[in-house]
């Protein structure tokens, strides 16, 4: 869908990164505060002039002749954080502003305000005026404003990072919509993985201006380096998995990993559903032999398939469940008094209530 | 209180003079307040103080380096006579310009400020949807700047009714051609039982510019409600 290579020299920071996305769907770009990522974006975006930039959309070089294209006729949709609606006009004038200079193209369809505003949920703030719309609704409109322009590439530049937690709320299920339904790449920038878990289909690891690990977000949650960034504590596997079944009583759904079946806490989903969870390292408790009459609803066998040290007096256990890679983090002492070793046969235990699981619109890409 | 002709006429004068005053520097304040905010110039400091230097410099100094380049034998005046017929010194037209400059500083100070309270990344996003750099100014970044233009240009206006060093010194005190109302006050001052008048002319500019302040207010309120601030 898209290639980027790009570098940057500015006040003794490097920028120097080279993406490849091949699929549709939303790139999370993750890291933490002043990796880059903002100046990436800017860049892709025609926003900030790079020393080297080769950016290709859809086959379409954003240069030519070695001269880059101006970001006004880039077509790129680019939501800022800030929203960054006009005052001067109210909500219509906002969504009309791009849709207005946009060209109908015949690479993209067209996308209409009959479209965007149930998408949404724009019908009932059109009359207003900006300065009367909460944090969540800019971004709404800030969104649709974008979208309106018929982009190639949407840019959301940590569209959620100035909102309250229940604002974020708001707003997220809204994303997910776009990603099922409109087929527009997206690159999402965050350094909240908890959106990037919701949200991506592809991640980019950043930090200091290079790019650590990109691929899956599978791939990327194993990856060492991102303990740096998320924090040992957010450190976890992800993994996909189908819907068996929903016990409406309980809340509780099945969800089949790898070869295991989990109980997940998954209200919304339905049978067949495919969903994806993370499984933090630190609710992950190994045992070398099967235990008996425990409260934990999920015990999933596998083997070690690799130990390495996390911090300090700690190390993160990777246990193959049969198609699905888990992550552990056991105290040093631990592992050498379980005797855990590359090849051991290993029963894994989680609380199903400290399973973060998100529903994927059935089909959507993986 | 009966006006005369010649009262009238001052009065008609100081309106008109203003007003073309504030239409000939309004696109060029609006320029360089635009370049000092916008742009990193280079010798932008000097602009800044050449901009500015008309605050500070006593007017009859300004009318006298207008007449030099403006008078029939100076660098401009010469050409602009040679080649259009126009005539500056002794004349209204004369009297804007003189006008204008003076108050070049309070209408560019007026409509920097606004500017500076413009974030520069809503340009950023016009860019993004699709506008270009003149879409752009005139579609988010000048309606933005118009509570700064406005309140310059009346401010510029009713400081240009009561204009006086800069006038009487490049125009010089023509009845029906420069002498506005401050000029016709100092001249009735100087005329033997001229205090009736003088004090008649005094209640004009003070009404005129209290209609000002008030006028500039109200319009000030109307565009805030306007941009939804």
């Amino acid at each position: 869908m898209f290639s980027i290579r790009a570098k940057k020299r500015r006040d003794g920071f490097i920028l120097d990164v080279a993406i490849e996305v091949s699929s549709p769907g939303v790139v999370a770009l993750f890291g933490r505060s002043g990796c880059g990522k903002t100046t990436l974006v800017n860049i892709v975006a025609g926003l900030l002039p790079a020393d080297e930039a080769h950016i290709v959309i859809d086959g379409m070089a954003l240069d030519k002749d070695g001269k880059a294209l101006l970001a006004e006729h880039r077509r790129i949709g680019y939501v800022f954080q800030d929203a960054r609606l006009f005052p001067h006009l109210d909500v219509m004038g906002n969504l009309r502003y791009g849709e207005k200079r946009s060209k109908p193209h015949l690479d993209t369809p067209r996308i209409t305000l009959d479209k965007v505003a149930p998408l949404l949920g724009l019908e009932p703030l059109l009359s207003r005026r900006v300065h009367q719309l909460s944090g969540g609704e800019r971004q709404r409109v800030a969104l649709g404003r974008a979208l309106l322009t018929s982009p190639r590439l949407l840019i959301l530049d940590e569209p959620l990072a100035s909102l309250d937690a229940a604002r974020r709320e708001e707003v997220l299920p809204y994303l997910e919509k776009l990603r099922d339904e409109l087929a527009i790449p997206m690159i999402y920038v965050s350094h909240q993985f908890e959106e990037v878990l919701r949200l991506a289909t592809h991640v980019v690891l950043m930090e200091h201006g290079k790019v650590v690990s990109q691929g899956s977000l599978d791939d990327v949650s194993l990856h060492p380096e991102l303990r740096a960034i998320v924090g040992s504590e957010a450190v976890g596997a992800v993994v996909h998995g189908i819907v068996e079944s929903v016990d409406s009583s309980t809340g509780l759904a099945s969800v089949r990993i790898g070869s295991n079946l989990l109980q997940i806490n998954l209200r919304a989903a339905r049978a067949g559903a495919h969903i994806r969870a993370q499984l933090l390292a630190r609710d992950i408790i190994l045992a070398t032999s099967r235990p008996d009459n425990l409260s934990v609803r999920n015990i999933m066998t596998g083997t070690i398939a690799r130990i390495v040290p996390d911090e300090e007096d700690a190390e993160l256990v990777y246990v193959d469940i049969g198609g699905a890679s888990i992550l552990s983090r056991v105290t040093r002492a631990a592992t050498i008094s379980l005797g855990l070793r590359v090849g051991l046969p290993v029963w894994a235990l989680v609380k199903s209530v400290s399973i973060r699981g998100h529903a994927f619109v059935e089909g959507s890409p993986r | 209180m009966m006006l005369t002709a010649a009262e009238v006429d001052a009065v008609r004068l100081s309106l008109s003079i203003a007003l073309r005053s504030v239409l000939f520097s309004l696109p060029l304040a609006i320029l360089v307040a635009w370049l000092l905010t916008r742009r990193r110039l280079h010798g932008r400091l000097l602009l800044d103080a050449f901009v500015h230097l008309p605050l500070v410099l006593p007017p009859v100094v300004v009318g006298y380096v207008l007449l030099l380049l403006f008078g029939m034998r100076g660098p401009i005046g010469g050409w602009l006579y040679a080649h259009f017929g126009i005539q500056l010194v002794f004349t209204s037209a004369g009297a804007a310009l003189a006008t204008a400059v003076m108050s070049f500083p309070l209408m560019v100070r007026a409509i920097r400020i606004s500017l500076e309270g413009i974030d520069a990344g809503l340009e950023d996003a016009a860019r993004t949807l699709g506008a270009g750099a003149w879409d752009r100014f005139f579609s988010v970044t000048l309606p933005l700047m118009l509570p700064g233009i406005l309140a310059g240009a009346v401010t510029a206006f009713s400081a240009g009714l009561g204009e006086f060093g800069a006038v009487i010194t490049f125009v010089s005190n023509i009845p029906g051609e420069t002498r506005t109302l401050p000029l016709a006050l100092y001249t009735a001052l100087q005329t033997p039982g001229g205090d009736a008048v003088a004090a008649r002319l005094a209640t004009i500019s003070f009404s005129l510019g209290l209609l000002g302040l008030i006028a500039a207010e109200f319009i000030a309120r109307r565009v805030r409600r306007m941009l939804g601030r």
